[in-house]
């Protein structure tokens, strides 16, 4: 080694994306019945790049009225054509919004990155590709619905009102819209106010594809438009993707109707690393289960559990990693840890790191340089925490990741299972039949073995007690879009 | 000229017979004539039943599939000898000999259908999902957990057995309100559970009053389904509401859904099933190719 390399920093040139393939109208209007129509109360809102806090567009605000234009618009679509068409017509008209989203790859990407503030690399790699997967996964469903359900003649509801999150908001789009169209249903969808632009981008796609007018609708908000959708009296069906609170005010909200509802809500997942791990994986597991897209993930590893014989090893290489973190520019294509999606946010998780401070309870951030403009968290831990410490029992949404030990199996099982969520959990050890015994105790929708936080169009994704019920994804999927005679 | 033994029935909680809690009664009455005096569960009966059921429901579920198969089929075996209590016994709850032959032969051939399904039902509906990524991924089902029920009103057998059987025989637990009109047989049920090697507290049977009952039953937290068969839309949408605050999962019956052929199929298990699915690496351990 060189004298002259030794003594340098070995910091990354910045490797940036080029916004110039991406189209960002100035304005948005509501996508109603295949057409773009102004908002009735004619008010817009904007959205911003949470990176640097410059406006991107400005999108409309719809209101109950607008709410109303859609659902017509939706039923009679449902009424008028898609359910009249044959499933197999249904299927290629999915396959065309697959393949488009394919085409246009590289534009949703950008876009998704600079409205939500993830790493180009994730949207790329992860969002975008998978959203369109799950288009075409679903598209060859549409007239193969009578194979899943064996002795069972299923039937679409009618309108589904969807209701997505500001995390994943293209894929999330996709898991909503997608298996609604193959299983006949036609589409209410409300993109979160913070990232409405990728689900308009996917407004323009479905346009270009031709599908019938009204068969999907897109239609901007805040929380308001939501439950104008919520309490539409001719929606048959809700999804919704969010906090368990608000998933809470719409089982309440839908009690004694007819409306069916999957929702998929918080999660506090743990992540548990037994001492017969493959210790450098799974310390590469924790930074993917709880540092991916900033933490704003339902299904995070944000309960670590470390068995006490590995402990000191485990922190000192996690530390050590997260030190390496690269925290900035969604843009840039080295970009470890992006932009909170939003100020709200970042309130929320700098709440919450002083609670943790508060409760005593040891923190340690890496060293990174943040930008002075935007929404920025450093990657945050803290050890010696009780089971009962809020940042153990509440989810943060945010790279925010609360250590714990144990000792034995028993007791990490109790531990892990502690807590009124059960979306996802992790398991960590080279030793298959602890794999087994773990895995089949986690009360949980998904758990992994020895990787974290991966996704597919096949693999249902859902969770137990008050992370929701139903699921999306996989042949389960399609059951949340179907009634039965 | 012999003084008949009149039974007392009592309820059925952790695989014990104890008198409610309460010390509160009802009185059954068949034609003018008091037939019965009838626990009226309170609701400290009910939280103590979820007790039990939350405890019995781990062991109940690491049994083999295939010991649950024959334990429901031990219940079926154990009502079949019992037949003619049971018919007798719903004759003096003012029902005719022969709807009541039925409702015991229904509910014996019901707890064999569904014995058969224990250790059957996985393969049909779990499944390897093909991945696009060098993993291995599968989804099983698993059960809710502690399920709580209105039995139907209008059958004193029938109902309750295909409710229970459609829960436990998915290795969940389960606790039952039995019909406030059809109490009697309920209770003798839950002897016949007694003898059929079914551990205590998987099934617990409450008699007392739905309208008393459906509010403790909706909000407690410990438990994760409601099963209602009725048609009383006030309580209905009480249940969904109520169950919103720990997100219990909601089926709504209407009585002769449950009595009818047709509530024999699987999707009555699934229906209280959550579905997990596991990921794992194949070959190269998924941590160490970051996927982002």
């Amino acid at each position: 080694m060189s004298k002259k390399t030794k003594d340098k920093n070995w910091n990354y040139s910045p490797a940036p994306e080029s916004s110039s393939s991406a189209t960002i109208e100035k304005r948005y209007n509501l996508f109603i019945n295949g057409k773009w129509v102004k908002p009735s109360n004619g008010k817009y809102f904007k959205t911003i790049n949470p990176a640097n806090e410059s406006v991107l567009s400005e999108v409309a605000e719809a209101n109950e009225k607008d709410v109303d234009i859609a659902v017509k618009a939706a039923r009679k679509a449902y009424d008028k054509t898609w359910s009249k068409i044959s499933a197999k017509e249904r299927a290629k008209y999915i396959y065309r919004i697959a393949r488009m989203i394919q085409e246009r790859a590289r534009e949703f990407a950008v876009i998704e990155s600079m409205d939500g503030g993830k790493p180009i690399r994730e949207s790329r790699d992860v969002d975008v590709p998978l959203a369109a997967n799950h288009f075409f996964y679903y598209a060859g469903w549409a007239d193969k619905l009578e194979y899943a359900f064996p002795m069972r003649k299923p039937k679409a509801y009618g309108v589904a009102g969807q209701i997505i999150p500001w995390n994943f908001p293209l894929l999330m789009a996709a898991w909503k819209i997608a298996p609604a169209l193959a299983t006949g249903n036609t589409v209410v969808l409300k993109p979160a106010e913070t990232t409405p632009l990728t689900a308009l981008k996917l407004a323009e796609i479905i346009q270009e594809a031709e599908l019938p007018d009204g068969v999907v609708n897109i239609i901007t908000g805040a929380g308001k438009t939501g439950a104008a959708i919520v309490n539409h009296p001719d929606i048959d069906k809700i999804a919704f993707t969010g906090s368990t609170n608000v998933g809470k005010i719409i089982q309440q909200a839908i009690a004694g109707t007819n409306k069916k509802a999957t929702l998929e809500l918080g999660g506090k997942a743990a992540n548990i690393i037994f001492e017969d791990a493959p210790i450098d994986q799974a310390v590469e597991g924790i930074i993917n289960g709880i540092y991916f897209n900033q933490g704003h993930v339902c299904c995070a590893g944000s309960r670590l559990f470390v068995q006490e014989s590995v402990y000191d090893e485990v922190i000192r290489k996690l530390k050590w990693r997260m030190k390496s973190l690269i925290v900035g520019d969604p843009m840039d294509k080295n970009t470890d840890i992006g932009a909170i999606n939003s100020s709200e946010q970042l309130k929320t998780i700098e709440k919450y790191i002083a609670i943790g401070k508060k409760d005593g309870n040891q923190i340690f951030q890496s060293e990174c340089f943040l930008p002075k403009k935007g929404f920025w968290c450093k990657p945050t831990l803290f050890e010696n925490v009780a089971q009962s410490d809020r940042i153990a029992q509440e989810e943060i949404f945010g790279p925010v990741l609360a250590v714990q030990t144990f000792r034995t199996v028993d007791e990490v099982i109790a531990k892990a299972n502690n807590t009124p969520f059960g979306l996802s959990a992790g398991v960590w050890t080279d030793k298959g039949s602890k794999i087994f015994n773990v895995t089949s105790k986690m009360k949980a929708g998904v758990v992994w073995a020895n990787t974290y936080n991966k996704f597919d169009p096949t693999s249902p994704f859902g969770g137990f007690k008050e992370s929701g019920y139903g699921r999306e994804g996989g042949l389960h999927g399609l059951s949340a879009y179907l009634k039965f005679d | 000229m012999r003084l008949e033994v009149l039974k007392t029935y009592k309820i059925y909680i952790g695989g014990k017979f104890p008198r409610t809690e309460s010390g509160r009664y009802y009185k059954l009455k068949v034609a003018n004539k008091t037939i019965a005096n009838v626990c009226q569960c309170s609701r400290k009966d009910f939280r103590e039943a979820v007790v039990v059921a939350r405890k019995a429901q781990e062991g109940w579920n690491e049994k083999s599939a295939f010991n649950r198969s024959q334990i429901l089929y031990r219940i079926a075996e154990i009502l079949e000898g019992r037949k003619t209590q049971f018919i007798e016994e719903m004759q003096l709850m003012g029902i005719s000999k022969s709807v009541a032959e039925k409702e015991v032969v229904f509910s014996v051939d019901r707890l064999v259908y569904f014995a058969g399904w224990c250790d059957k039902y996985q393969q049909v509906f779990s499944g390897v999902n093909p991945v696009a990524s060098s993993h291995f991924n599968f989804s099983v089902n698993e059960p809710m957990g502690v399920i709580v029920s209105f039995a139907p009103e209008s059958s004193p057998l029938l109902g309750l057995v295909s409710v229970i059987a459609a829960q436990i025989s998915g290795g969940n637990s389960s606790v039952v309100l039995a019909s406030e009109k059809y109490p009697l047989t309920a209770i003798t049920f839950a002897e016949v559970l007694n003898s059929s090697d079914v551990p205590g507290g998987v099934v617990n049977i409450l008699t007392g009053f739905r309208k008393e009952l459906v509010e403790h039953f909706s909000t407690h937290m410990d438990v994760n389904a409601i099963v209602y068969c009725g048609t009383d839309k006030k309580e209905i949408e009480l249940i969904q509401k109520n169950a919103a605050t720990n997100m219990k999962r909601v089926s709504i019956y209407a009585d002769k859904e449950v009595l009818a052929d047709e509530f024999e199929n699987p999707y009555e298990i699934l229906k209280l099933q959550e579905v997990k699915t596991t990921w794992h690496p194949i070959e190269k351990i998924g941590g160490a190719s970051p996927s982002y």
